[in-house]
């Protein structure tokens, strides 16, 4: 081939232009990230975690946290609840009419229209928008991950494959202190056949001395160190659970809205 | 040799589109005696040993490791108190060790040894890729050591730190240089299509490590354009530069083992544009908390990645029509058949990942593990397996010690792979389903995969067998070849009367026709 030269000219372009989508574009266009406004609020996000917390992120990081577990709750869309705010003169009437009609899971007109019918039933309704979607209903957060979610983090945790579940919005499921070091010491006291490895290594077991440390794990019933001893945790131990409360997915954005108060959680 | 030594170059086109054995043209063209194939495997034999037995050697430790880092799932206390075998440090240890501790060290020196014999040039200067070899395997140390001790640098396939990524870059650096400039000085200036897969992928590894470790290590950018970049990264890495140097290498070797010329050289052409162009697109996972178009357009190129795929599988099929019964007689030929059978497996689950209604299925599954390992194990190392087998015996001029242990390692390397990767794949999609369901308790998601688990980890035993076969062998031709120094230098101790030719074949390159 005498166009070997044009071959590998192309095959230069080639290369480049991906280089040019993924790697300068995003940079062009998220490099300077900024935050933003909370929805319906004057407040910035995200704010920078609290330096024990990032410190924690370094301890997420070496210990490859992010082999088992991803960090970006997925959403498939929005739905609108209509929720009744007050019965109005009419209080029956209204009963009998929303007992027949389903007021989850709507898309905007039907709710509109809903709204419209209990307001000339004599009662008062609003519309809240709800995230959907299995991560959702599961309870692992409000709404979907967007980049403002990570702006200070380094390095970015996103995670690819779920062998335990999604930490986004761990800090607001389980904001025990205690729940997160003890869960870490131990996974199987706290949950059933947790198939989480120990971290014991982030952990101390020492003889009690004179009065019991004021820093001591709190096991469940059955669980624990032998009598006399207690389990404290080291200071990369104490960082690690501060990092993972203050992993939340609750605040609404422009571009991930919701109005609604978390779904229950599920086990 | 049982395997037919056709010519320099498998098969070259004219110009033209019609096809001519490569055996006519070359004997047409290199004058009688000047420069045999054999003179030029044997230049390359001290750069090859020292690039094939580290690489076989971190082969072995990274199925050792990966075995430890499965038994995990079955026993989530074993090795628990060791914090350098948690599991979040074992598995990108296993897969750094596969990647770069096999997978660039084989491909470098496969595409070394192929751009020689294609170049119809021998590689002068050897000193410099056998330091470069070891200074490679050196940095592989230092970055799996650094990433056991916690000092990753947290993004997947990109974990080594500096100590270990400064020397495996310089050292690609200058095993690249030497094999571009075998490359600049060859005989012919037409070009086989297995030049263009490997100096293509000579060339972008540097371009993507380090625009990978200026952006996210050294400099690092904000926020989540570090998932996108490493997301790139991990993709160019996996599936475009083994995808060039994999099919660059078979398309030297099918063509060899069938006695028909590749299939044809225009397809080869479009396949290869259209690979790059494709391919190096692919990565960033749909759902990803980006701005959509990039998983929009990633998901495309994906789709679209079906296109070079049919075109290689079929120029494959072409070029072994015909042939399928001697492939069972050849080991060689055995892995490198199977290793474009699972490049092909393996692309159409890369494939599948990318469409919009089974991607949420399989995202956060296994099924995406199952592809890598397809892709790592399947393809690229059976591909390179079949070539080190081939080729190391010309290099170094000494057979085997155990060539039987090529079909068995053949065999157990299959059975490892299926028993690996098709659980993990079933494994996956089953429980993607459970975790689309809310109304499945996500232990369940977990209890569910430990039976794909169990079978899984049967898989990584089997491959640790078939790697060790591998490794016996490498490890007896490299004592065979320093048994037979040691002999030639007592030798030469003992008849100092004639120095000359004692002493000329000492040196491997020098040594004509031995
Ligand atoms: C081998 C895989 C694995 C690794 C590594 C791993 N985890 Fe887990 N993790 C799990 C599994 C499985 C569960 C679910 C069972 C449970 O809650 O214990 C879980 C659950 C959790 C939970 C509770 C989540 C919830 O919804 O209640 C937290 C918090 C957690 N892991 C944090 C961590 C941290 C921090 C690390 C790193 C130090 C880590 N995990 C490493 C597998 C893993």
């Amino acid at each position: 081939m005498k166009n070997g030269f044009l071959v590998f000219l192309a095959s230069f372009v080639v290369l480049g232009g991906s280089w040019c989508g993924f790697v300068l574009a995003p940079v062009l266009q998220l490099g300077g990230g900024k935050q933003t406004a909370i929805l319906n609020s004057s407040d910035l996000y995200p704010v920078n975690r609290p330096g024990q917390a990032n410190q924690g992120l370094q301890v997420y990081r070496a210990n490859g946290c992010a082999a088992c577990h991803t960090e970006q709750v997925q959403q498939s869309g929005v739905a609108c609840d209509v929720v009744l705010t007050g019965a109005g003169k009419n209080p029956v009437a209204v009963t009998n009419l929303i007992s027949s009609l389903k007021l989850n899971g709507l898309d905007k007109d039907l709710a509109d229209a809903l709204v419209d019918k209990i307001t000339a039933a004599g009662g008062k309704a609003e519309i809240h928008i709800v995230a959907t979607g299995p991560d959702i209903a599961r309870g692992w957060g409000r709404r979907h991950s967007v980049a403002e979610d990570f702006l200070y983090d380094d390095p970015v945790q996103l995670g690819s494959l779920r062998i335990g579940p999604d930490l986004a919005d761990v800090g607001t499921r389980q904001p025990d202190a205690n729940w997160q070091l003890v869960h870490l010491y131990a996974p199987q006291s706290v949950v059933n056949d947790s198939a989480m490895p120990p971290f014991r290594y982030l952990f101390k077991v020492q003889k009690i001395g004179s009065a019991p440390s004021p820093d001591a794990l709190v096991f469940p019933k059955g669980f624990g160190p032998p009598a006399g001893y207690e389990v404290l945790p080291t200071a990369r131990a104490q960082e690690l659970a501060a990092y993972l409360l203050s992993l939340h997915a609750e605040v609404p954005l422009h571009d991930a809205p919701f109005s609604q108060p978390l779904a229950a959680s599920k086990p | 040799m049982s395997t037919n030594e056709k010519s320099g170059s498998g098969g070259l086109s004219s110009p033209g589109g019609a096809s001519v054995p490569a055996s006519r043209l070359v004997s047409s063209l290199a004058p009688p005696g000047e420069i045999s194939p054999a003179d030029i495997d044997r230049s390359c034999c001290v750069p090859l040993l020292a690039l094939l037995g580290g690489a076989a050697l971190w082969l072995v430790v990274g199925s050792v490791l990966g075995l430890l880092a499965s038994i995990k799932f079955h026993a989530p206390d074993f090795l628990a108190n060791c914090a350098w075998l948690t599991y979040g440090r074992l598995q990108p240890v296993a897969d750094d060790a596969l990647l770069y501790g096999f997978c660039l060290p084989a491909g470098l020196g496969v595409a070394l040894w192929l751009l020689a014999r294609l170049s119809q040039t021998p590689l002068r200067g050897a000193v410099v890729p056998i330091i470069a070899a070891n200074l490679w395997h050196l940095g592989v140390f230092v970055g799996l050591m650094a990433i056991l001790i916690g000092d990753t640098t947290g993004f997947a396939w990109l974990e080594f730190p500096r100590g270990g990524s400064v020397p495996i870059f310089f050292a690609y650096l200058l095993l690249a240089l030497w094999a571009v400039m075998i490359f600049a000085g060859r005989r012919e200036r037409g070009l086989y299509p297995s030049q263009w897969f490997l100096v293509a992928a000579l060339f972008w590894f540097p371009w993507i490590y380090s625009t990978a470790n200026l952006f996210l290590v050294a400099w690092p950018v904000r926020g989540v354009t570090q998932a996108v970049i490493s997301w790139w990264f991990a993709n160019n890495l996996l599936v475009v530069w083994t995808g060039l140097v994999g099919v660059g290498a078979a398309f030297y070797f099918l063509p060899k083992f069938t006695g028909r010329p590749l299939q044809s050289y225009y397809l080869a052409l479009f396949g290869f544009g259209t690979f790059i162009l494709f391919a190096t697109w692919c990565g960033i996972p749909p759902g990803a908390p980006v701005p959509v178009w990039m998983p929009t357009l990633s998901a495309t190129a994906t789709v679209l990645f079906f296109v070079p795929l049919l075109v290689i599988s079929l120029i494959g099929l072409r070029t072994v029509w015909g042939s399928v019964r001697s492939r069972w007689d050849n080991g060689p030929f055995c892995f490198i058949g199977s290793g474009m059978d699972f490049f092909c497996l393996s692309g159409l689950m890369l494939v599948a990942m990318a469409c919009p209604k089974i991607s949420p299925v399989t995202q956060f599954t296994w099924f995406g593990p199952a592809e890598t390992q397809l892709r790592l194990y399947g393809f690229f190392a059976m591909t390179m397996f079949g070539a080190i087998y081939y080729l190391l015996p010309r290099a170094v001029g000494i057979e085997f010690p155990f060539p039987k242990l090529v079909r068995v390692h053949y065999w157990v390397s299959l059975l490892g792979i299926t028993l690996l990767v098709v659980p993990l794949a079933i494994g996956g999609v089953l429980q993607g389903l459970k975790l689309q369901d809310p109304n499945v308790a996500f232990a369940d998601t977990t209890k569910a995969m430990l039976p794909f688990l169990r079978v899984s980890t049967l898989g990584l035993t089997a491959l640790l067998l078939g790697n060790l076969l591998f490794f016996v062998n490498v490890l007896g031709l490299t004592l065979r070849w320093k048994l037979a120094l040691l002999k030639q230098f007592i030798a030469f101790v003992k008849s100092p009367l004639e120095p000359g030719s004692a002493c000329a074949s000492l040196r491997p390159d020098k040594e004509v026709g031995a």
